[in-house]
């Protein structure tokens, strides 16, 4: 071989080479916070799901809507009492290191979940398997007693305790990804550490900077990889929403997953149509002491909920448009259709305020005998913002407020002990089913900060869940959440929204009401 | 020398010991536990958390588990980044300061004797004015405020720097990080050295030295510098604390892996082997940096002698 054609392989492999790497597509998306683990099984945020929710797949995925279809099952059967799950695997899933995604992966991965010893904090997300509380609780030590088998490799069966509508929407959550047991197994809690860990979604972790970034690159075994756009992800941390507006003004985010609120006009106006404000699966509200008075009368609590202009709050309080809330289920669950709504919700807001001081009055209260209470929110500037204003709102009514700021974890240890008379709190819903925010007033459950308790709601609560026509049990639910909210069991205030900017380069993106947004079905147009 | 040091350093161990068992017991008191949350756990999923961390024993067994541990070298977990013990954590953030902190600490010191002594020898003229005055700006204004104009300027309107990130150390990453942290030092150490520069400038040796002839700047260099520069070495070991134990302002901002973030994150999330574990750390290292001061001001000045 003559020199000059040495040196033209040469310089055509370094040429190939450099245009293969010039047209890999990576996706740089700001996350937030740093992950707990990559663990699916040590998880409990949306941060680390957007992470674990790449790089791993349950037997049920999400598609760009966030609707369920086929993940590593191809295909499923119920049973007729609607208990019996029956999965068949896709054929040929691999792990990234080309071992098969076997049925034993799954029970393997169900049984270390509801292990004890696992500590796993989401695992009661599963308790509607059969004995998976018991295992969970210790009250039952063979975990082989788990209702998920392996009937061969390919053939993986779920029993559940009771028929569960929404099952199938539960199996799209980290809780119910499989793990690679042949790895776990050998390494141990090492398993996780980049360098060891095998995942069975589109991408695997190749390197994480606590602090700074997880990277992942496409999985070149996963059963869909030639339809994958996107070759690389970076995940970013970085908590200060600001700088990472400015990160993404410098093009080196190409996706924002919250930012500024104050900073809300100034995208619209400078950034159209790269945010992505709509409602979400998510409820703000506050919760009344409904155990000590005077919040345990019915006017009180209602005279509250009424005063508090919601109108107002996403508009010109919090300035990101945040709806209105006066259900207690938000609009678009599945599963559902249309809430319940508070009977005086379409009334003019002087009207509800005139309504307000009455039922205050007759409850014993006005100017000449205000109302004082403690106020409590957890520090956050929105938290704080919302509280000053709906105190504000209360004046009028001879209300008296005193506002009472802790750190989060105070805060909620003290919510959960009871030590509040009125109380922020909020939840994002874990899965798409009514029954994930109606639990929220349930008695005795460890949510219910108010403690509101009502035998009727519960006996409706109850009667739904055991209710299969899915028509039919919605009617039973709106019944309780109409009887919550005729009650003002707790104060709704507005419906999250997901606040997420994504470049115009990024393609794929459909916003829907779980804000979940796989990197599989994202491309960038160059 | 190495005696005292070593004594220096031994002598520690007992206020370590102090300090890690007053900082245990005060974080077990604290409201709010590291599993309390916007989500409340059912009591069975947090009995096995407390198990699974040893936060079910009584709470002297748990003092003492983690003294064991850690005069094994073992920080212990961490409850808020769940893959890497303390140890790797802090590991893995140091070297990350230590390369910001560390080009800061420098930078800082070089461009402050510089400044400084320029603002001693030119008193009250232009330079003294401009130079002293600029890095003032580093002084009066405060990082969380710096640093976004400077992003909004280099980086978003002039496209010269990158906005934020670590980009592999790579020293277009840096620029940003390293000039914020930078700045209210260079502008500490400019303003003690030019008084100390001042004050020594009017000693009878100067004068001594200026009346055998020799030039200004071998009178700086040979005889001024050495004893102006006392009071500036005093500063340098809480600057380099400071510097080296990392600004969580600056590594937030610029989204920096670095350990700043760890001191309030940790103490936050009631992360107990995560804030113990940056206790000891800190202490360690404060320790070890103003016994190199102490060094360096023996060094400085001969009547200062170690025992």
């Amino acid at each position: 071989m003559t020199h000059f054609s040495k040196k033209f392989i040469v310089s055509a492999f370094v040429g190939t080479l450099l245009s293969v790497s010039a047209h890999a597509a990576t996706l740089n998306i700001h996350n937030g916070g740093d992950p707990t683990s990559l663990d699916p099984q040590k998880i409990s945020g949306d941060w680390e799901n957007r992470i674990d929710g790449d790089i791993f797949e349950g037997l049920v995925t999400e598609d760009p809507k966030d609707n369920p279809i086929p993940g590593q099952a191809a295909s499923w059967t119920i049973s007729p009492d609607q208990k019996v799950y029956t999965f068949k695997l896709r054929d040929g899933i691999k792990w990234s290191d080309g071992q098969p995604v076997t049925a034993q992966d799954f029970v393997f991965a169900f049984q270390r979940l509801m292990d004890p010893k696992t500590a796993a904090q989401y695992a009661y997300l599963q308790y509607t398997i059969l004995n998976a509380e018991k295992i969970n609780k210790g009250e039952i030590k063979d975990l082989s007693q788990l209702g998920v088998k392996a009937i061969d490799d390919k053939t993986l069966e779920i029993t559940l305790e009771n028929p569960t509508p929404y099952f199938l929407n539960a199996l799209m959550h980290y809780t119910a990804y499989p793990l690679p047991k042949h790895v776990v197994e050998s390494k141990g809690d090492e398993w996780v550490k980049i360098g060891n860990i095998v995942t069975n979604g589109p991408y695997k972790p190749t390197e994480w900077v606590p602090g700074s970034h997880v990277s992942m690159v496409k999985s070149d075994q996963y059963y869909d990889a030639k339809d994958i756009k996107i070759d690389n992800v970076n995940y970013y941390t970085l908590e200060d929403q600001a700088a990472a507006l400015k990160r993404y003004r410098a093009g080196e985010f190409d996706i924002l997953t919250s930012f500024p609120a104050d900073q809300f006009d100034w995208i619209q106006k400078n950034l159209p149509g790269q945010a992505h404000v709509v409602p979400f699966l998510g409820t703000y509200y506050y919760v009344l002491n409904a155990t000590k008075p005077p919040f345990n009368d019915k006017r009180v609590r209602q005279a509250l909920s009424m005063a508090v202009n919601r109108e107002v709050i996403g508009p010109k309080i919090l300035g990101t448009g945040e709806l209105p809330m006066y259900s207690w289920v938000p609009p678009g669950t599945a599963n559902y259709g249309e809430p319940a709504y508070v009977s005086w919700k379409d009334e003019p807001y002087k009207q509800k305020v005139e309504e307000a001081k009455k039922l205050l009055k007759d409850a014993g209260f006005g100017p000449d005998h205000p109302l004082k209470a403690q106020l409590r929110y957890n520090t956050n500037d929105n938290h704080k913002r919302i509280a000053v204003a709906i105190a504000a709102m209360w004046k009028p009514l001879g209300v008296d407020i005193e506002l009472y700021n802790t750190e989060t974890k105070v805060h909620y240890d003290e919510m959960q002990r009871g030590q509040v008379e009125i109380g922020r709190a909020g939840w994002l819903a874990d899965y798409n089913d009514p029954i994930n925010f109606l639990n929220l007033l349930s008695t005795g459950v460890e949510m219910n900060y108010g403690r509101w308790s009502n035998p009727d709601y519960d006996a409706l609560i109850k009667r739904g869940n055991e209710q299969t026509d899915l028509k039919k049990r919605a009617e039973i639910y709106k019944k309780a959440e109409q009887l919550a909210l005729d009650d003002s069991a707790a104060i709704p205030i507005y419906y999250y929204v997901s606040q997420n900017i994504v470049a115009p380069k990024v393609q794929g993106f459909v916003d829907n009401i779980q804000d979940i947004h796989r990197t599989r079905w994202l491309s960038i147009k160059e | 020398m190495f005696g005292y040091a070593l004594r220096r350093l031994l002598s520690t161990i007992p206020v370590l010991w102090i300090a890690v068992t007053v900082c245990f017991f005060i974080l077990r008191l604290a409201p709010g536990g590291p599993f309390d949350g916007e989500r409340p756990l059912p009591p069975e999923v947090k009995a096995n958390l407390a198990a699974h961390y040893n936060l079910d024993k009584p709470l002297v067994e748990q003092y003492l588990i983690y003294v064991g541990d850690v005069m094994k070298g073992d920080l212990g977990p961490s409850f808020a980044n769940q893959d890497f013990t303390v140890t790797q954590q802090i590991m893995s953030g140091f070297p990350y300061t230590l390369t910001i902190g560390g080009a800061a600490f420098v930078l800082a010191t070089i461009i402050g004797v510089v400044v400084g002594c320029l603002g001693a020898l030119y008193q009250n003229r232009s330079a003294d004015y401009w130079l002293g005055g600029g890095l003032l700006i580093g002084l009066v204004m405060p990082s969380f405020l710096i640093a976004p104009i400077l992003q909004l300027v280099f980086g978003n309107t002039l496209g010269w720097l990158p906005v934020g990130g670590w980009g592999n150390g790579s020293i277009r990453f840096l620029i940003l990080p390293v000039i914020v942290l930078t700045l209210p030092h260079a502008a500490r150490i400019s303003r003690l050295m030019r008084g100390s520069m001042i004050e020594v400038m009017s000693q009878n040796f100067i004068r001594t030295a200026k009346a055998k002839g020799i030039g200004p700047r071998l009178t700086v260099m040979r005889h001024a510098l050495k004893p102006a520069l006392m009071p500036v070495v005093s500063y340098l070991g809480p600057a380099a604390s400071y510097l080296l134990t990392g600004s969580l302002v600056v590594e937030s901002i610029f989204g920096l892996p670095g350990v700043g973030r760890y001191f309030v994150g940790a103490a936050l999330n009631r992360d107990y082997g995560m804030v113990l574990g940056t206790v000891i750390f800190y202490m360690v290292l404060i320790v070890v940096l103003n016994l190199l001061v102490d060094i360096a001001y023996a060094w400085l000045d001969p009547k200062v002698r170690m025992r």
